[in-house]
């Protein structure tokens, strides 16, 4: 089984390893990763602005910080949130299944195991967790990198409940029905973002990893 | 890795040099610049489309229209709306309109007549006492708003398809236009329109439909979000031409399915 599954990694593997490129992150990984957030951005503050319209909570986000007010209405918001969608589920489809048959994810995320987890967690949260080599993560990294990962296929999913309940109704009764389908596609919105606030505190924090997004090393 | 790079005809000698180029570790910081140049050339890109609302607009109106076709293919005309038990009926079910409930169209059903046009053999018009002769059939389904909320509800009229046949309705045209007393107005495709619950509604759960929820006649559409079902419809259209609506005219999607 495992000489299988190694097999089946060769697209990033002689870079990643040691080659003398020193390559951290392949040009599959960068691209996908800044279209992600230009996606994200829109997705994000567009929905936010939908959010308000009817929402689930006793709060709404201030309209300053959405996107979509082209309009005197909700039209704006909705006409971002399905125009980004097609960029978010195809650059996510792409980014999951390379993540996927290069064996980048099983190499970068797995395995996570919880003793660890809590070992680096105590190691970061004490400052002594080296980020000495970007090529390697961290089991924190790997929790939050596959964590985010599943939040996304789950925000997807929950997307397409929410918007078509009667031609999918079977993928949003999986959900609970369409009224707990929008619950689960605002939590899954809410881990990303909380997810974003981590990531991006910690991409100024060790500017080198921001390069490595960009030039790959 | 090979040391040595083959030079392959046709091969860009410009990227050549820039791959080189990248071999080496001071410049690696010039492209870290550049790259983040680039980056923010983005972020002022975005920033541009959102306040040239011109530009994004078209752009997204553009994407609105494939969206409309993508839908179009998704629609399948035999999957039915999930129904529900009596129980589960939301009470009280929620006004909507772009009008408060005070100033909905008060419709007097004695003197009410429903104009059928378009591509329709019998183009005669269709008093209440007439409508409600026709066979009726009853649903229990979830009306979902755009802006995201729902609630069901409980919905007793003639199928649509049943009537456009009886009037020798083109079934191979492409729209129903539908024509409201207060100047509201929705065009949907034919596929829904002889979708099996698609519905000319003259009851609200098991009451002669109230003003606030469309008298003397509403069609129910529990494929489609709710502003797609019109309410205090005075007139029906077979259309091969697409006449829009209220809401499709001012920025919201036209197909709008479910």
């Amino acid at each position: 089984m495992p000489s299988k599954i190694a097999s089946a990694r060769p697209v990033d593997l002689p870079e990643a390893a040691s080659g003398p490129r020193g390559m951290i992150h392949p040009r599959w990984v960068r691209i996908t990763h800044w279209i992600n957030v230009i996606a994200m951005f829109v997705m994000v503050t567009s929905g936010w602005r939908i959010y308000n319209a009817s929402p689930l909570f006793p709060f709404t986000f201030p309209p300053a910080i959405t996107i979509g007010d082209e309009f005197d209405g909700l039209q704006g918001a909705l006409l971002w949130h399905f125009a980004a969608m097609w960029l978010l589920a195809v650059n996510g489809v792409i980014y999951v299944v390379l993540g996927i048959l290069s064996g980048r994810f099983r190499r970068k995320l797995l395995p996570i195991r919880p003793a660890e987890v809590i070992g680096d967690l105590r190691a970061a949260l004490t400052g002594k967790l080296s980020h000495d080599d970007l090529s390697v993560y961290n089991a924190v990294q790997r929790l939050l990198y596959a964590g985010v990962i599943v939040a996304g296929v789950v925000i997807v999913l929950t997307g397409v409940s929410i918007w078509k309940p009667v031609q999918f109704q079977e993928l949003a009764a999986a959900f609970g029905g369409y009224d707990a389908a929008r619950f689960v596609h605002f939590f899954a919105m809410t881990t990303i973002v909380g997810f974003l606030l981590i990531h991006i505190t910690l991409a100024i924090l060790v500017p080198r990893s921001l390069r490595a997004m960009i030039i790959g090393r | 890795m090979p040391k040595a790079r083959k030079i392959i005809p046709g091969v860009d000698p410009k990227l050549l040099i820039k791959d080189a180029a990248k071999l080496i570790p001071e410049p690696s910081r010039r492209l870290f610049l550049r790259g983040a140049t680039s980056l923010g050339a983005i972020t002022l890109l975005t920033g541009c489309d959102i306040v040239d609302a011109d530009t994004a607009g078209k752009a997204l109106f553009a994407i609105s229209r494939y969206n409309d076709r993508i839908q179009a293919l998704l629609f399948n005309p035999n999957k039915l709306a999930p129904t529900y038990p009596e129980s589960a009926i939301t009470r009280p079910f929620p006004f909507n309109g772009y009008y408060p409930e005070e100033d909905a169209p008060e419709i007097d059903g004695e003197s009410y007549m429903l104009e059928v046009g378009g591509l329709v053999e019998n183009k005669k018009s269709w008093t209440l006492e007439e409508l409600y002769a026709l066979p009726q059939e009853k649903q229990i389904t979830r009306h979902v708003c755009v802006e995201g909320w729902s609630a069901i509800g409980s919905w007793t009229g003639t199928p649509l398809r049943e009537f456009l046949k009886r009037v020798g309705a083109d079934l191979t045209a492409k729209y129903v236009w539908f024509q409201c007393a207060e100047g509201y107005s929705n065009t949907i495709d034919m596929p829904t329109a002889l979708h099996p619950q698609t519905q000319m509604t003259f009851k609200f759960d098991n009451e002669i439909l109230p003003r606030k929820y469309g008298f003397p006649m509403k069609i129910r559409i529990p494929t489609k979000l709710g502003f797609k079902n019109p309410k205090y419809v005075i007139g029906m259209h077979v259309m091969n031409r697409d006449l829009g609506g209220y809401w499709e005219d001012r920025g919201y999607n036209w197909f709008s399915g479910i």
